[in-house]
């Protein structure tokens, strides 16, 4: 598989996410930048954490108008599959591709943590390597992970089976202590906490590992 | 200071001190303080100090790997201290998140010395792979000055002689002279200024930050390493306000910009390379060799014209009267003794002091993890970071002791210093460099400066017998409130290098029927301790000689019986001493202890020098013993019960472990509140 890390200017888990590819999965991967017009070629987009434009606005508004934006709406729209971490995740709500919204953390303190997540949905392209209702440990890093919608989309998500991961302990006061989504169709996946900080052991877990396995173990299948 | 070993690749004098570490690979860092400004508007004056040091670091052509601070700040009592805490802890992750860097460990203390002029030091480590790359000079005739970044705005004028000043009553709102960061805009920088160095490095001579006194110094400097002189034109500098003089513009220290010199025939390269990463990239003047004149032009006029070497070589030296502390005199033979009630309410009680607490509330805002090398986070001995694509990792630790300082300066210089390789060794590493900030009173008191020239020679001859060199450093003076000085205050932050990730160890209890042993001797060294500090509510009494070879063999036995892979976790005996040592070894793996000892209860909290504690599997029983040889002792057992077990000569009790944990976890929350 061939896989798009989008660099936005302030993007800061690029390389991160570049390496959990490369060495991770082993699969073809490349920095895309934002500036780029075309995802052609590509079989999966990653969009990295960090703090896109600074984020002295609202987290990923700006980072929501550049050039490439375009185009991973273009990819997600036809079913290809996006993944979103933190800012990343951020970013895909200010697009629209995942319903809600990220707003500081419940504290207003920035968190790092590494923490335990339940696997809720483990029937998606990113989540099938699980075990449904498995205990994970991932770090989070964040200032504005607190996802937030309204009882109405809440609904939606538990009736289409949208939410993926939740935490143990809710550490910012998310709705239903929700840390990733997708969306209807579930190509595209949202998540705060960093898989791509998990991938070894010597780093303290790794348990995010599963889920790019995950991705190409699903892609081996199908094709 | 020692400033020369094998591994010195720079040393003092350039943005930051290089190390080799082998396989053409350097370790570039410096440490640098932001403590006036951090009073006056702490969340800027943390973030800029956070800001600066990291340009320091990209500006030798390194790729910045992890941060350090460390921080001081009066009792956590009064609303206005807990304010500049919340907010220097949130100027320094604010920074250091946003620009992607992790923040692997550091420091915070509290003494009322500091309740008005808090400390806020910082540090940044870097990996540089082009260790051929010249860095800061601008020569050559016709090589033309490059100003990249952010734009030149009013804020910061007279930053750095303000950062000199003494605060009084009168004296402390000069905001004007506080910059403002940008890390979005220094992310851009760090990551340009990096790949145009690995790969473009054909194109310049020289780069560097600017920094304190801004244009002024930054360009100064360069042509004054290179013996060469300067023509500038400021009405091409990219200016956020209208109106600014050549004196605002020479001076302003506006955040986030950088100079390089460039060979005329790249400067298209080199502007467009930068502005690729939408950065304001512009000529603003020109390297002369006619006569070594630094010439600035203002609206076509000549508005300066001076020798360079005025602006940086031919500084003024001091020397100034010195006098022992009257109090050292006074002291000289007090010793303080404890006195020990019941050794499990002491207990309870040190585990909360501020000093010794958990400072999680603190460091878990900091992004520890970005970047995906982090081996050790803070918390431990010393943060821990591995170097991608090799075996290696860099051991990096930010330590002070200034209750010893105070009390003994040369004493104090050598344990700050003793105290920053224990850390390092703990973990796993060698001992390879150091970088300090000297935070002083006002040098011009007889004994303040007496305590800045002894400490300093304390630092030097502790750092003579490890072979660290100081290779970058920064002092702080003046630090005063209405004439009463901070205590001396040298912050030592060391740098150690971990050959292979396999001997990374940690100062955890692993498991249950491990032995523990101290290695060291343990006396009655109560003067300057956390206990001094608990009971007594003040310092008071002179600090033993530092046997310096001891020292250094422990130092060796510690290391030689990791690489042997003997010992299950090692830890550095500090604050609090043995208890505290124990308390925290065992809560990370909600694991208990049973020991037994000849030291009296008192002793439990000795704070003696040249001391670990380690954890050894029975198995290894045999080979520890015999290496060590002598100066140990066998404390006891790691247990599965979670009870923490002690029995001293005089008294035994039991504690539960979770109790413990939970007052030493939550105490500093409690006290935020």
């Amino acid at each position: 598989m061939k896989f798009a890390v989008v660099n936005f200017p302030g993007s800061n888990c690029d390389m991160d996410l570049y390496y959990a590819i490369k060495n991770g999965i082993k699969q073809e991967v490349e920095l895309v930048d934002y500036r780029a017009l075309s995802l052609e070629g590509f079989d999966g987009v990653l969009i990295p954490g960090g703090f896109s434009y600074g984020d002295y606005l609202r987290s990923g508004a700006i980072a929501a108008h550049v050039p490439i934006v375009k185009e991973i709406i273009r990819f997600a729209d036809e079913g290809k599959l996006v993944l979103g971490i933190c800012n990343g995740f951020q970013i895909l709500t200010e697009l629209g591709l995942l319903p809600g919204a990220l707003i500081p953390n419940e504290k207003s303190r920035f968190i790092c943590e590494n923490v335990d997540l339940k696997v809720i949905n483990n029937q998606t392209i990113f989540t099938r390597d699980y075990q449904a209702s498995e205990i994970i440990n991932i770090p989070v890093a964040h200032g504005e992970g607190r996802y937030y919608c309204d009882e109405a989309t809440l609904m939606e998500l538990k009736q289409n089976d949208q939410i993926v991961f939740q935490y143990q302990e809710n550490i910012n006061g998310s709705i239903d202590q929700i840390a990733g989504i997708t969306n209807k169709q579930k190509n595209v996946l949202g998540m705060m906490p960093h898989p791509e900080r998990a991938l070894e052991k010597i780093l303290g877990s790794d348990d995010g590992l599963k889920l790019f396995q995950s991705i190409i173990n699903y892609q081996r299948v199908n094709n | 200071m020692p400033n020369k070993s094998s591994r010195v690749i720079a040393g003092p004098g350039e943005d930051a001190g290089i190390l080799d570490i082998g396989d053409n690979q350097a370790v570039v860092f410096k440490a640098e303080s932001h403590n006036h400004p951090s009073a006056v508007e702490p969340y800027q004056g943390a973030a800029t100090g956070v800001g600066g040091i990291i340009r320091d670091i990209f500006s030798m052509g390194a790729q910045p790997i992890a941060l350090l601070n460390s921080l001081k700040f009066g009792p956590l009592k009064n609303g206005q201290t807990k304010h500049l805490v919340n907010e220097v802890v949130a100027g320094i992750g604010g920074y250091g998140n946003c620009i992607g860097l992790p923040t692997v460990g550091g420091e915070i203390s509290f003494e009322s010395c500091y309740e008005h002029n808090p400390l806020v030091n910082a540090m940044c480590v870097g990996i540089l792979n082009n260790t051929d790359f010249k860095h800061g000079t601008a020569s050559g005739d016709k090589n033309l000055i490059v100003y990249v970044g952010a734009k030149t705005g009013r804020d910061g004028i007279h930053g750095a002689t303000f950062a000199s000043d003494e605060f009084t009553d009168t004296n402390n709102k000069q905001r004007s002279a506080v910059q403002v960061g940008n890390p979005f805009i220094e992310k851009l920088l760090m990551d340009a200024c990096v790949e145009i160095i690995e790969k473009h490095s054909e194109w310049i001579l020289g780069i560097q930050d600017m920094g304190a006194a801004g244009l002024v110094s930054s360009t100064a400097e360069m042509a004054s390493k290179a013996g060469s002189g300067l023509v500038l034109n400021l009405d091409k500098v990219p200016q956020r306000e209208t109106e600014m003089t050549a004196y605002e513009m020479m001076l302003s220290e506006s955040q986030e910009r950088m100079v390089l010199c460039v060979k005329p025939e790249y400067v298209e390269n080199v502007l467009d390379f930068f502005r690729n990463f939408e950065l304001d990239a512009v000529v603003i003047g020109q390297v002369t060799t006619d006569n070594r004149q630094y010439k600035i032009y203002h609206h076509d006029e000549l508005v300066t014209d001076i020798p360079v070497d005025s602006l940086t070589e031919d500084v003024p030296e001091y020397d100034r009267p010195e006098k022992q502390p009257q109090r050292m005199i006074d002291d000289k033979n007090y010793h303080f003794v404890p006195e020990i009630t019941s050794l499990k309410d002491t207990w309870m009680k040190m585990i909360t002091r501020p000093n010794i607490a958990s400072k999680k509330h603190f460091y878990q805002t900091y992004d520890s993890q970005v970047k995906a090398n982090t081996l050790v986070r803070p918390g431990g001995d010393a943060g821990v970071v591995r170097i991608q694509g090799t075996k290696k990792a860099i051991a990096m630790t930010n330590d002070s002791n200034s209750k010893y300082v105070y009390l003994n300066p040369f004493v104090g210089g050598q344990i700050t210093v003793m105290e920053a390789a224990r850390n390092i060794v703990a973990s796993g590493g060698l001992p390879i460099g150091v970088t300090d900030c000297l935070n002083y009173g006002n040098p011009e008191n007889p004994e303040a400066f007496w305590e800045l020239d002894k400490s300093v020679e304390g630092i030097a001859t502790a750092c003579e017998v490890l072979d660290t060199p100081v290779i970058s450093g920064n002092v702080s003076l003046y630090n005063e409130y209405n004439d009463v000085a901070i205590y001396p205050s040298p912050m030592i932050g060391m740098v150690g290098l971990i050959e292979d990730i396999e001997t990374l160890t940690t100062s955890a209890f692993k498991a249950a029927d491990d032995l523990i042993y101290v290695i060291g001797q343990t006396a009655d060294d109560f003067n300057g301790s956390e206990l001094q500090m608990e009971q007594l509510g003040q310092l008071k009494g002179n600090l033993r000689d530092l046997d310096l070879k001891k020292e250094k063999l422990h130092l060796d036995i510690v290391r030689q019986a990791i690489n042997q892979n003997l010992l299950a976790s090692c830890h550095d005996l500090s604050e609090g001493g043995l208890a505290i040592a124990l308390s925290k070894s065992a809560f990370e793996n909600d694991l208990g202890f049973t020991v037994k000892t000849e030291l009296s209860a008192a002793q439990m909290f000795s704070e003696t020098q040249s001391r670990f504690l380690v954890s050894v599997k029975p198995e290894n029983q045999g080979s520890f013993e015999k290496l060590v040889q002598e100066e140990f002792e066998l404390l006891g057992r790691v247990t599965n019960n979670q009870q923490f077990t002690v029995t001293t000569r005089d008294t035994t009790f039991s504690l539960d472990e979770k109790l413990v944990k939970n007052d030493w976890k939550e105490a500093i929350s409690c006290l935020m509140m």
